[in-house]
């Protein structure tokens, strides 16, 4: 039973990071391109072009976050950046 | 071959190699200081294990979920893995997250295994429970994002069989290679190829996203080519963007960093 319990944790925190982790900013803009690609499905022009610019914003926005914590790590003493 | 397929397969095989020289990394370091018997069976272990989990998974997935679910839920998966591979290499390329750092890895498993006291030293022959136990949760833990990606990228398209056999190849030629050059995997272009990857799987992940929820892309199939180039475009834009805003590190933070450096070496 603790073993199973376990295993679970560990499924469930492999999602969480996998997912999640330190980029809540990326699985949210997954979800908008998904959310944005159902809703603009009938109007191909408008929603290919939707979902490519929000991939695009959302990974240039997570990435000068990505700047920002590493920064920090970097003034916290944690290397260069171990983000 | 297509061209989504040729595609399909230099994504899988290099995000394959990618993660075979992380773990390549941490075996070499085990089976150097515990012993190569238990390294190379907790490495076989994991291999078989995720194996397994492709066919057991991948199989059902491409007979019975309906392709657009699949495309939709799959292609939300490689955009979550893709951005976020991207992003870290664009971070590394950048100059604002430390790259990886192979030399330091292996230095600092044989630091933590090579105890002169403990039981299993020099006993290359012996099964040492603890280089078994290391070496399976580095190939479990890095070949699980290979698996998702061949899952991923082979059910989207149909070509699970076309996927797996790239990852294998990978493995066997990463392997092979990492084994004959032992402790020079550092020489290997793993930012770049984690870009290349990141950029693929992005492309991938936006294309089916779109196209499982009905938006037909220009052109079919050969929009993902042109979807790659266009991030390859954004990358290095991106790259350029982020060298602009690196600022020199204080004085303090910059002693601190090469202190560390030199304790590494």
């Amino acid at each position: 039973m603790r073993y199973v319990q376990r295993a679970a944790v560990a499924f469930g925190r492999f999602w969480w990071d996998f997912l999640i982790g330190d980029t809540p900013e990326l699985f949210v803009g997954t979800l908008l391109v998904v959310g944005a690609a159902a809703l603009l499905r009938h109007d191909r022009l408008a929603g290919l072009t939707v979902v490519v610019l929000l991939t695009v914003v959302f990974l240039l926005a997570s990435t000068y976050r990505g700047r920002a914590s590493a920064a920090r790590g970097a003034a916290d003493g944690n290397g260069a950046g171990q983000v | 071959m297509s061209t989504t397929e040729v595609t399909l397969a230099l994504a899988v095989f290099l995000a394959s190699a990618v993660e075979t020289v992380e773990a390549l990394t941490i075996v070499l370091a085990t089976g150097a200081t515990r012993g190569w018997r238990s390294a190379l069976e907790g490495s076989a272990a994991g291999v078989v294990l995720l194996s397994v989990l492709v066919g057991v998974v991948g199989v059902p997935l491409v007979r019975y979920v309906p392709i657009a679910t699949l495309r939709v839920v799959i292609g939300a998966l490689l955009l979550v893995l893709g951005l976020s591979w991207l992003r870290k290499a664009i971070l590394r390329a950048s100059g604002h997250r430390a790259p990886h750092d192979e030399d330091r890895i292996y230095a600092d498993t044989v630091s933590r295994l090579d105890d002169p006291s403990g039981p299993s030293r020099g006993l290359a022959s012996r099964r040492d429970a603890l280089a078994f136990v290391i070496s399976f949760k580095a190939v479990l833990l890095e070949g699980m994002e290979v698996v998702l990606i061949v899952l991923s990228l082979g059910a989207s398209a149909h070509r699970l069989g076309l996927a797996a056999a790239s990852a294998a190849a990978a493995v066997i030629i990463i392997g092979t290679a990492g084994a004959l050059v032992a402790r020079q995997l550092s020489a290997i272009p793993e930012n770049v190829m984690k870009m290349a990857v990141g950029i693929m799987l992005t492309s991938f992940g936006l294309f089916w996203v779109a196209e499982g929820m009905g938006l037909r892309w220009p052109g079919s199939d050969l929009a993902v080519p042109v979807l790659i180039a266009g991030f390859v475009g954004v990358t290095g834009l991106a790259v350029a963007w982020m060298r602009s805003l690196v600022r020199p590190a204080p004085p303090g933070v910059a002693a601190a960093l090469a202190e560390r450096e030199g304790a590494v070496r």
